[in-house]
């Protein structure tokens, strides 16, 4: 029954090809189309919730054609499978699932391309997380960007997604093809493609300077996808003007595989033979905390509300990365349990921003001032998933967040914690302003100044024209969503069989073993002690301050006029507005230049302190 | 290994990456985007030269006659096709931001400042 981990993408490539080759036949058949796009990727959801299970009881390795290693040498292309790569597969499936649920009345007409595109964006996705062979991860890489860039380009006869789509795609090509040659390197010097067979081979020697460039040359287009700074530029662009439902597959997970494939590619190539795990961890830390901070920033003072959730991802990304940095079980646990959670809360939001363009025909915050107080269900999603953002207990968000900043305090960086809070802070009170001003009319009116107005009008509505109704399909997926949060948050022995999962993942010996000598690693081998994941006081204590403090600012946010001493400033986000025009200029010349400057820095200060 | 191909491989990627960053044309940026990529080309046939190969190398040839590892030239090709597909749906863009934006110019593009 291993054929069930291809079947998980050749089933969605196969169903997308086919509707594309019998166009004609659908032309006036959209229910169809929807019906058939919705099937295959709640069954490609079912199948990977069973690999993911099969995977808890050990190491799952498919060896395509048969071609099985033999003396330790990796002759064919396999798919090898963990918990979390498969729990990360089955995210991707669901939230396809739920945005072609979404789209079955969001869209007035649809072509029959964003079908297809949709399945060849998830068979990108699956494929990236299931493979274990380095060259593949680059083709599955480039088959999601390319379905990324065509979705982000939807609707080609307005301005803003043609440029958007020009900037992400030459963006993100750069980096694919930056992380190609470091596989071409890293191939020259082993011979292998295969990942264990790679790692195996590695640790072998020394690190030289060859091993360094290609692990950074790998990395960088890993980190232009998951969007570090200063690698994240085209995010901000993409995710303003791609319609909604592939906004909730960027953030909800495209982001966060950019994330996996780093844990992936450093915990089953470079960990044993790079060593310095000292210099590695700081340097994540490092990207990490930057990428944090600067997304929280921008992400305040931001009005266009895709905008704002793109720059929370941002922000969000730094947080998961911070988890990385750890190298431990449990720093990982917590980014895969915070990525979990946040991807759900996400993609609720930006569900909910669909329906808000649907029914009102506007995204700009300062516009919707008060006028959302129809959509009452709607609010009520909205500011749930905005207090799971801001690390509710008991949403999910709060254990992955309360994991990752406790093993930093254990390391006696309880700092690192503070700035984590203080990013959640900021990002939940944006996001709960937004609930606040939008859907229940809190605050001031906001002055109307002139450049927002013309930004109002400009935002077109995605649907022919406002609707008197939210349909059900548009508003059942965002509530699931949320309540699949809290249910994840409360699901019981959820520590030890991520904890346990996450042991695995680092273990790159029993991987190597799974996976060139066919051996069946049902324990993870003690290398890691497992620390306690029960859900301590400080987690869910700063998991509440973190909503709380955001409820205070939004509260600030919404009143500032009527407090005396802020009454005369400008505001609180208008004073970051010179700096994020500065940088964020639309023009991806910057861009690409930003991404030189970010390769060269993080090679120099590699390559300095590993040698 | 020699060192030749990969000063090559670095020097087309420095040319390609001054091209992207100082491009006042879309299509030129564009075309900057596939020297990067042909670097890559380069890399891996120059990595695919092997000497005093063995067996899966040599089945029907004399030994020590110079080979090519048939696996890079399957990278390559795989590569060449990502390419394909890559350039044809930015160059559909760049026609597309001609007809909306009436500039190929990346920097008056000015929908998404800020």
């Amino acid at each position: 029954m291993d054929q069930l981990l291809a079947l998980a993408v050749t089933v969605p490539l196969i169903v997308a090809a086919g509707i594309s080759a019998l166009n004609p036949l659908f032309r006036n058949q959209r229910r169809v189309l929807d019906s058939i796009a919705i099937v295959t990727a709640a069954s490609v959801t079912a199948m990977l919730v069973v690999v993911m299970v099969r995977a808890a009881a050990g190491e799952q390795v498919y060896w395509f054609a048969g071609f099985r290693p033999s003396h330790g040498i990796a002759i064919g292309v396999d798919f090898a499978v963990d918990p979390l790569s498969a729990g990360l597969a089955c995210m991707a499936a669901l939230l396809v699932t739920a945005s072609m649920v979404f789209s079955w009345r969001y869209f007035e007409r649809v072509a029959t391309y964003y079908h297809a595109l949709m399945l060849t964006f998830l068979a990108g996705m699956v494929g990236f997380c299931l493979s274990g062979d380095i060259f593949d991860l680059f083709v599955w890489f480039e088959l999601m960007g390319v379905s990324a860039y065509a979705l982000t380009a939807y609707r080609p006869e307005e301005r803003g997604p043609v440029q958007g789509a020009l900037n992400f795609a030459i963006t993100n090509s750069v980096g694919a093809y930056l992380s190609l040659s470091g596989i071409g390197l890293i191939y020259g010097r082993t011979g292998a493609l295969n990942m264990a067979q790679i790692g195996r081979d590695v640790a072998r020697h020394r690190p030289d300077g060859l091993v360094i460039v290609a692990f950074v040359l790998i990395l960088t287009g890993l980190l232009i996808k998951s969007a570090i700074v200063p690698f994240h530029f085209w995010l901000a662009d993409a995710h303003a003007v791609a319609p909604t439902p592939v906004c909730v597959l960027f953030s909800g997970v495209m982001v966060e595989l950019g994330l996996y494939g780093i844990a992936r590619v450093y915990w089953s190539m470079f960990g044993n033979g790079l060593g310095h795990r000292g210099t590695i961890s700081s340097a994540f830390l490092a990207l990490g905390l930057l990428t944090a901070i600067v997304g929280a920033l921008f992400c305040f003072r931001e009005r266009h509300l895709k905008r704002l959730l793109a720059f929370s991802t941002i922000s969000h990304a730094g947080m998961f990365l911070v988890g990385l940095s750890w190298l431990t079980p449990l720093g990982l646990a917590g980014a895969a349990v915070y990525v979990v959670g946040h991807g759900l809360v996400k993609a609720a939001l930006f569900l909910c921003v669909g329906i808000v363009l649907h029914r009102l025909g506007s995204v700009n915050e300062t516009w919707l001032h008060g006028r959302g107080r129809r959509l009452p269900v709607t609010g009520v999603v909205f500011t749930l998933a905005a207090l799971g953002l801001a690390d509710l207990p008991p949403f999910a968000t709060y254990l992955g967040k309360g994991w990752i900043s406790g093993t930093g305090s254990a390391r006696g960086m309880a700092w690192v914690a503070a700035v984590l809070i203080a990013c959640s802070i900021l990002v939940g009170g944006a996001v709960l302003r937004v609930a606040g001003g939008v859907f229940y009319g809190l605050g001031d009116p906001p002055a109307e100044d002139p450049e927002m107005a013309k930004g109002a009008s400009e935002e077109k509505s995605e649907t022919d024209e406002a609707k008197q109704r939210t349909p059900l399909t548009m508003i059942i997926p965002p509530a699931v969503l949320v309540l699949a949060a809290i249910a994840v948050g409360v699901m019981p022995h959820l520590g030890e069989v991520v904890q346990a999962a996450a042991i695995r993942f680092e273990d790159q010996n029993a991987y190597n073993a799974a996976v060139l000598y066919g051996a069946h690693v049902t324990h993870p081998a003690a290398v890691y002690r497992a620390e306690s994941t029960n859900a301590t006081l400080a987690d869910v204590l700063s998991g509440a301050g973190s909503a709380f403090g955001g409820l205070v600012l939004a509260a600030l946010a919404l009143y500032w006029r009527r407090i005396p001493f802020l009454r005369r400033s400008s505001g609180p986000d208008l004073v970051l507005a010179g700096p994020v025009q500065r940088f964020q200029s639309g023009v991806v010349n910057d861009y690409i230049t930003w991404v030189v400057i970010g390769v060269t820095c993080l090679g120099a200060a590699l390559a300095l302190s590993i040698r | 290994m020699h060192i030749f191909p990969f000063v090559v491989v670095a020097w087309i990627v420095g040319v390609g990456l001054y091209g992207l960053v100082t491009s006042r044309h879309l299509v030129h940026q564009i075309v900057c985007l596939i020297v990067v990529q042909s670097s890559t080309y380069v890399l891996l046939l120059g990595v695919g030269y092997v000497s005093g190969a063995v067996a899966p190398y040599f089945y029907d040839i004399p030994l020590h006659t110079p080979a090519v590892d048939p696996v890079v030239q399957a990278l390559a090709l795989t590569d060449v096709v990502v390419e394909a597909a890559v350039t044809a749906l930015l160059l559909s863009f760049a026609i597309q931001a001609h007809k909306r934006f009436g500039t190929l110019d990346p920097q008056e593009l000015a929908e998404l400042k800020g």
